[in-house]
């Protein structure tokens, strides 16, 4: 499996505190990687660093091997990574179609000056609706705006329009924490997709049984740095959760069980 | 490599004819299409009462009359919905039609030729709007009531104090022409009206700038972070409601033959009621040329009407006002209907 996004001793400072302290991430091809910790962890400091939101005070990433700047999140998505965050960043007025090539737009002729040229709206409407077939997601109307679908189908658009762009990192904050049952099964699925279809997949999640059934990999973050790494599973379940929380005696904190970012450690 | 899980597909909800919940999902669907035509069914129903109520009002005479009271407010209104749809609002588009007029009249006495004068008409507007479009970009104001506010002040008290308060008599042929001609019955305003109204009707429809405007509208912090250019969009969009203030000058002056400073006065909420009623929302990103023009016309006929039934003139605002409350009102309906339908497809899902 390739390495498509590798971070290396990622340090960030918001002041006086210390929110990402010499992380290191990898993430392959075809892979979801679950990313763990308490609220104030360094997990969304950590993606806001990989999205282009923040510039990291120390550290690299790379994508594909190749060191890359990340000055935006205009940035970021040029190189093939795209963000899920939990507000979704739909547009409730618009149709599918018109939220995925939203700041985007296949338009033309190409002399004209970028808002004066004409939609190209056919062309995007049929990629729209080929990426949502590929990824089985049906829809009761592909022509009703967003606003009128339910939280479910509003984050299954938003996790396609992601996939539909990113060629390499799938980034997705929280994709079923406001879902229910059936409705998260769904956004699960789709993530199962996603990685059959080569992406690399970044979840970040509280629901240890979500992060069981897609996750190949978990990272748990406390206090800004990697605590341990483990293979998703009914059996490591009580093991995340406590590096999660930090409990019995801060054992992993101590320097010889910290990871190594090369493989999955078991604590 | 892990095993790939094969997921089941994800079935919408509305494939699933299942029983008793289907209806109620259809009924809503229903009512929200009714909500979105009822603007033009209401202008429908209004026309046809009024045309059994007075034999007058389909005239050709009185159907010219209502178009070319109706055409400034169009016009006006075709620039306000833009401001609307990114929720935004302008107020001093009825100030700015009186300073444009003004600044044309003086152009005009000074011997400019008529193409220099609608140029300076056209320019005063835009000129006003891209103030207001500035002030709130750049100015970081959190809302653009208090900019177009203070314009809707300053524009007023410039065109009193460079008219000396008096209206400046003659306007330049092509604008009298515009504001005061005909086609047969048909007044030369409602042809410019109509153009106007194509244009950024096209524009919105079909151009990158349009979908940028209702991508602004509809969650502008989004649009930022999917690049869409906020703040041009913004500025574009208080210059473009300006200028098209500059049309409904050119309009207002030509009728009057004049250039008033006291044109104009109250146009801004014509403009605003006219885009509410029309069916767009208050809450920006939904609406169309379509809805401001209706709402236009339905000020315009209610007015007409009212006078033709010789109903009390001040009776006329009262209704207006009811009637911005309906569509008000029907605006928070719309929501709620649309509330209720996502909690219903989810529950069917």
């Amino acid at each position: 499996m390739t390495v498509a996004l590798a971070v290396r001793g990622a340090t960030k400072r918001f002041g006086a505190v210390l929110a990402l302290d010499n992380v290191d991430l990898e993430v392959h091809s075809g892979e979801v990687l679950a990313l763990l910790g308490d609220n104030g962890a360094g997990k969304s400091t950590l993606i806001k660093c990989i999205s282009g939101v923040h510039r990291l005070d120390a550290g690299e990433i790379e994508i594909g091997g190749a060191p890359v700047t990340l000055s935006s999140p205009a940035a970021a998505r040029a190189h093939g990574i795209e963000t899920v965050y939990q507000d979704l960043a739909l547009f409730d007025n618009l149709d599918p179609a018109a939220n995925f090539y939203a700041g985007r737009e296949h338009a033309g002729p190409k002399w004209l000056p970028r808002p004066l040229r004409v939609l190209r709206r056919q062309a995007m409407q049929h990629a729209t609706t080929e990426v949502l077939d590929r990824l089985q997601v049906t829809l009761p109307d592909g022509a009703a705006n967003v606003g009128l679908m339910s939280g479910g189908q509003r984050q299954v658009i938003a996790v396609a329009r992601a996939a539909a762009f990113a060629s390499k990192v799938v980034i997705l904050d929280e994709p079923t924490a406001a879902l229910g049952v059936r409705e998260s099964r769904r956004v699960l699925d789709l993530i199962l997709r996603l990685r059959s279809e080569g992406h690399a997949v970044i979840v970040i999640s509280h629901a240890m049984d979500h992060v069981t059934e897609v996750a190949d990999r978990a990272m748990v973050m406390r206090r800004g740095r990697v605590v341990g790494e483990e293979i998703p599973s009914p059996e490591s379940q009580g093991r995340i959760v406590a590096l999660i929380v930090g409990s019995a005696s801060e054992f992993a904190d101590l320097p010889h069980n910290r990871t190594s970012p090369h493989g999955p450690t078991t604590v | 490599m892990p095993v790939v899980a094969q997921p089941e597909p994800i079935v919408a909800p509305a494939d699933h004819p299942s029983a008793g919940g289907d209806g109620r999902y259809r009924m809503l669907r229903a009512a929200l299409q009714v909500i979105r035509l009822g603007p033009v069914l209401i202008l429908a129903g209004l026309i046809i009462a009024m045309w059994r109520l007075s034999p007058v009002f389909l005239t050709t005479g009185n159907a010219g009359n209502v178009l070319s009271q109706s055409a400034a407010i169009a016009v006006l209104a075709v620039g306000q919905l833009l401001v609307i749809l990114t929720r935004g609002i302008d107020l001093s588009v009825g100030s700015t039609i009186a300073l444009s007029s003004v600044v044309g009249a003086i152009v005009f006495q000074r011997g400019a030729d008529g193409f220099v004068v609608v140029a300076v008409m056209l320019a005063v507007g835009a000129a006003v709007g891209f103030v207001n479009g500035g002030f709130y970009v750049w100015g970081r104001l959190p809302h653009p009531f208090i900019i177009t506010l203070a314009t809707l002040s300053a524009a007023r008290g410039l065109a009193l104090q460079l008219s000396g308060g008096q209206p400046k008599r003659g306007v330049t042929s092509a604008v009298r022409t515009v504001g005061g001609g005909s086609v047969s019955w048909i007044p030369y305003s409602a042809f410019l009206m109509l153009g106007v109204a194509l244009v950024v009707a096209i524009m919105l429809k079909r151009l990158v700038w349009g979908r940028w405007i209702y991508a602004t509208g509809g969650n502008a912090e989004a649009a930022r972070r999917t690049g869409v250019p906020v703040k041009s969009v913004l500025i574009s969009v208080y210059a473009l409601c300006g200028l098209l203030a500059g049309v409904a000058a050119i309009i207002t002056s030509g009728r009057l033959n004049a250039g008033s400073p006291t044109s104009g006065n109250l146009a801004e909420l014509d403009s605003i009621a006219a885009v509410i009623i029309g069916g767009a929302s208050f809450l920006g990103g939904r609406g169309t040329v379509v809805n401001a023009l209706v709402g236009a016309f339905m000020i315009g006929v209610i007015r007409n009407g009212m006078n033709l039934l010789n109903v009390n003139a001040f009776l006329q605002p009262i209704v207006i006002g009811a009637v911005i409350v309906l569509a008000v009102e029907t605006d928070v309906i719309r929501a709620r209907l649309e509330e209720r339908f996502r909690v219903r497809q989810a529950e069917l899902s």
